[in-house]
């Protein structure tokens, strides 16, 4: 694919063949805490305000300061953005790494990489441009007690001039960064200018890689899908939080309360959400759990340990139809696993969460639009059902930066569902006879509930995890119980025709299939492309976006002679589920899990399914 | 036929109109008689129990929430954790009252943790403690409140150190603490009445006998030992906001020396006539020592141990507006197209 004509490098000519713009990709290394996110900040922002399509990953360890981070950034013309299995140049900036960093370069690629180390040029099939990091810090006027925390902007203006970025471009980056802070903005750009002005008058460029301006960014923004969830969260009306602090979740919280003052009571100024770090997982949903009974749109954000924590108390909240919203952003697993990995391992473990004949609602989104879409209409969801509701984000999605269009207005005022205030209880009695919190009156297993605080005096019931009947008196009947479970399925059979339906994508002729959900999304789009590009092999695809699963997603198997079951985790889950729920013959279902606890590649996508199909 | 006169509240109820549903505890379960002064306060104070809600956790104590108070909504939640569901539902509406159930297992093991956090939050409520000693639904374990060396049929000797739930409570910022005894109803009565007047929680340990499991007169938490051995520390009499003087039928004189006067948040008056003892339960030491002489000494004092001023609830430390969240209209719970549209700006 390189267009390098090595021959230059051994010259040190410039590169004068046909440049590659705006399509490569970087690796930055750095260690973890040495200020790096800055520096890799702005560059995205950079080409992002430059209109190139644009997409950051940080791949970062469990860890404050010290190990080894990586982040990559890739530019596309043609807007993909999912994580390349190889990237076409190397920011080598921590020694630990540096041997496997530089091993990791595609023929032609690029090592940049600080000139005191000295590490030598042992690859004669790279460009190597050696940048003297500490010598532009030093010689830099800037105050002395901030030189060891710029070293990593010495990058940005390596990078900048090598690769065509503007100097006014980073500078403006660089404002947004800092919240238009002239201070910060100016001392960073001054090594910034400096690294430029050194790599221009020292290095010749050998390379044929370049950014361009284009148009492509207008309109969109840039955002992660933690941000996006907690905006969503706060326009679905939420009013009670109740958290603990996990990776990869805490942003979304920490988000929330940074944006809490959109909701302020203009009449009174206090807020109208409010937020508890409660003292682990089990009181965060029990916190939640408790507002929703009382009539708050309440909700907890956590990962996988959280999810564990949180089951007996979902299975309560299932049972006794309480509505609440759990957001599970993914990480690997089992036990503490990998904390700072993504993965789609929490499918099946929420959608059965509680102990007994439990099933639970759940949402998955696939990008940072429906973090925000999915953030508000989870409430809506939850208290139609009256019932908890996961919300399936992960890593990826939820620390990522993500470039977007500028997310849509809530489209439906918000369902507050069955809930009967006193003079409406007076009607329904009249009218009905009479009112039991667990009676079936519509047919389609959601019955009425009241508040606590609803002035009627038989407004009362008494919500209880042990058996019950229709009037939620307790009961220890086997009748009581099958009639109460049979309500509850029969709820759970109408949420499968009216959760979010599965999105689809289909071709003409196509017969295979590739069914996955979430964060793989990007993956599979440019896989499919090149499968119809390379291969001619045209696929149908569907992207699952709430269980349980929709009919639609049994049609899509039926009616497909291959389909590809794709998704980020080690046992494939979805194909589990499939199994569970689809009757009729899967021998053409082929499940393709990754569960590697990094983003999925669209290399690895079309590896898979070319694989596949060359076995057969 | 004769007609009698049925005693009614200040909201023309009686007291039949704030019982539950029959009991189905053990006969004679310490339990159910704390359940009746629960209903019998709330008929005497005049409770709206449209706006009470009566919250347990798991376990025999956790079952009585649906004996009393039949007009209120209730919540039987999961073994240990009544605690973060009162805390939830209370932030979802600060205008209800809470009067809670649980049990020593239900606190002092399983539910430990909850509990310490709920004080150190303050969140507003009555937390009783229906304290035996004993494990009853799983037939007679000790709980973790049972005194060293007490025995039990199948488990023996009990050798650990019992965790004292009032100690705890005050240790942990808890500014209402009292203790008491199932069979001196009138104390359990006073004591709620008061608690439940206090901003911020309040917690009541109530030593209820278990007759099935833990009532040999040899065990510290049977009826036979209770009746013998409790001291109270005061004689309580409890003001409602509205006492008119020479109206009710309350007899203290208000010049009896060292009498301690207690102002309650709602308005009401709590006035203590102390006996032998000399405790001033508005001393945090004497609180402690009342408590630690109590095992020393192997004695059973009850009464009002501790009280301070109320610091701020969980709630006051939110600043939150002054509707109900769970009240809130539409329009206040989604910021208008205008407002998302200047956020996303932010983000482009």
């Amino acid at each position: 694919m390189s267009a390098v004509n090595l021959a230059d490098q051994t010259n040190l000519q410039p590169f004068n063949g046909e440049p590659i713009i705006n399509d490569f990709a970087f690796t930055v290394a750095t260690k973890n805490g040495s200020g790096s996110q800055t520096s890799n900040n702005v560059l995205v922002m950079s080409l992002f305000k430059m209109g190139i399509p644009v997409n950051g990953k940080n791949l970062f360890p469990s860890n404050i300061k010290g190990l080894p981070t990586w982040y990559t950034i890739r530019a596309s013309k043609d807007g993909y953005t999912a994580r390349k299995a190889i990237t076409e140049i190397a920011v080598v900036m921590n020694q630990d790494t540096a041997a496997e960093d530089i091993k990791n370069l595609p023929v032609g690629g690029i090592c940049i990489i600080p000139r005191e180390w000295k590490w030598g040029q042992s690859r004669t099939d790279i460009i190597y441009y050696e940048i003297p990091v500490d010598e532009i810090v030093k010689n830099s006027e800037i105050d002395k007690a901030f030189k060891d925390r710029v070293g990593n902007m010495v990058y940005v203006g390596a990078v900048a001039q090598l690769f065509d970025i503007p100097l006014e471009t980073i500078y403006d980056a660089l404002l947004d960064n800092f919240n238009g802070k002239e201070k910060p903005a100016k001392m960073n750009f001054t090594i910034v200018q400096n690294a430029y002005k050194w790599t221009a008058e020292n290095h010749t460029r050998r390379h044929p890689y370049r950014f361009a301006p284009m148009n492509a960014t207008a309109g969109k923004i840039v955002i992660t899908g933690n941000e996006a969830s907690a905006l969503g969260a706060l326009f679905g009306g939420v009013t009670v939080v109740a958290w603990y602090p996990i990776t990869p979740s805490t942003s979304l919280v920490d988000s929330i309360m940074d944006h809490k003052h959109i909701r302020k009571d203009p009449d009174h100024g206090g807020d109208t959400v409010a937020i508890v770090q409660a003292e682990d997982e089990i009181a965060a949903i029990g916190m939640i759990i408790g507002a929703g009974w009382a009539g708050a749109r309440s909700m907890t954000a956590t990962s996988g340990p959280g999810i564990s924590l949180m089951a007996e108390f979902t299975g309560l909240a299932y049972y006794a139809e309480i509505p609440c919203v759990i957001w599970d952003v993914t990480r690997m697993g089992p036990s503490t696993g990998l904390p700072t990995r993504t993965s789609q391992g929490d499918i099946l473990f929420t959608h059965f969460l509680g102990h007994g004949d439990s099933r639970q609602l759940v949402l998955l989104p696939g990008s940072v639009e429906e973090c925000f879409e999915f953030g508000w209409r989870a409430f809506d969801i939850s208290e139609h059902y009256q019932t908890p509701v996961f919300v399936l984000s992960d890593l990826d999605i939820g620390m990522n930066n993500w470039m977007a269009q500028p997310f849509a207005y809530p489209d439906q005022p918000m369902n507050r569902g069955k809930v009967l205030n006193a003079e409406e209880l007076e009607s329904f009695i009249q009218e009905k006879g009479n009112w039991g919190r667990y009676l079936d009156v519509d047919g389609d297993g959601i019955p009425y509930r009241t508040l606590p605080g609803t002035d009627h005096a038989r407004s009362a019931w008494f919500a209880r995890g042990t058996g019950h009947n229709e009037m939620a008196v307790y009961s220890e009947r086997g009748d009581d119980w099958v009639r109460n479970m049979q309500r509850l399925h029969r709820k759970f059979e109408y949420a499968r025709t009216t959760l979010p339906q599965p999105e689809t994508d289909l071709k003409p002729g196509a017969k295979v299939g590739i069914l996955s959900f979430g964060s793989n999304h990007d993956a599979i789009r440019e896989a499919r492309d090149w499968l119809r590009e390379r291969d001619g092999i045209e696929t149908d695809y569907m992207r699952v976006r709430a269980l349980p699963l929709a009919q639609s997603v049994f049609d899509f198997v039926r009616n497909h002679d291959q389909v590809y079951v794709i998704e980020n985790n080690f046992d494939g889950q979805l194909n589990q589920l499939l199994g569970i729920e689809y009757t009729d013959s899967r021998a053409h279902v082929k499940s393709m899990p990754l569960g590697d606890s990094l983003p999925m590649t669209p290399e690895w996508v079309y590896a898979s399914i070319i694989g596949h199909r060359a076995g057969k | 036929m004769t007609t009698s006169r049925i005693k009614t509240n200040t909201l023309g109820l009686t007291r039949e109109d704030y019982k539950g549903r029959p009991s189905t505890l053990c006969p004679g379960c310490g339990h159910d008689s704390i359940s009746n002064q629960i209903t019998s306060m709330a008929f005497e104070l005049g409770l709206d129990q449209s706006k009470v809600i009566k919250m347990s956790g798991i376990g025999c104590s956790s079952k009585t929430p649906a004996y009393f108070l039949g007009r209120s909504h209730g919540f039987n939640t999961v073994h240990g954790r009544m605690p973060s569901v009162v805390t939830g539902a209370t932030l979802a509406n600060h205008d209800l009252t809470t009067v809670a159930v649980s049990g020593d297992g239900d606190t002092g093991s399983i539910g430990l943790g909850q509990y310490k956090h709920l004080i150190r939050r303050n969140v507003p409520m009555v937390y009783i403690i229906e304290n035996n000693g004993v494990y009853g639904l799983t037939k007679g374990q000790f709980s973790a409140t049972a005194d060293e060396g007490q025995e039990l049929k199948y488990y023996g000797r009990n050798e650990l150190p019992a965790i004292d739930l009032a100690l705890e409570a005050i240790i942990g910022g808890c500014t209402f603490v009292a203790r008491s005894f199932s069979g001196d109803a009138k104390q359990v009565q006073a004591l709620m009445k008061a608690a439940i007047s206090h901003r911020g929680t309040a917690v009541i340990d109530i030593i209820s006998p278990c007759v099935t499991f833990n009532n040999d007169d040899k065990s510290n938490k049977s009826y036979g030992y209770g009746k013998e051995h409790e001291i109270p520390l005061h004689e309580i009499f409890y003001f409602a906001p509205d006492y008119v003087e020479g109206k009710d039928e309350i007899t203290l004189q208000n010049d009896y020396e060292g009498l301690i006067e207690v102002d309650m948040h709602n308005g009401a008056k709590v006035k203590l006539k102390k006996l032998d003892r000399d405790h001033d339960p508005r001393n945090r030491q004497q609180a402690i020592e009342v408590l630690e002489s109590s095992h020393r000494d192997n004695i059973f004092l009850t009464g009002l141990i501790y009280y301070e001023e109320p610091r701020m609830t969980l709630n006051d430390t939110l600043r939150l507006t002054d509707t109900p969240l769970a009240q809130l209209p539409e329009s206040k719970l989604r910021p208008s197209a205008e407002a998302l549209k200047t956020l996303m700006e932010k983000f482009s």
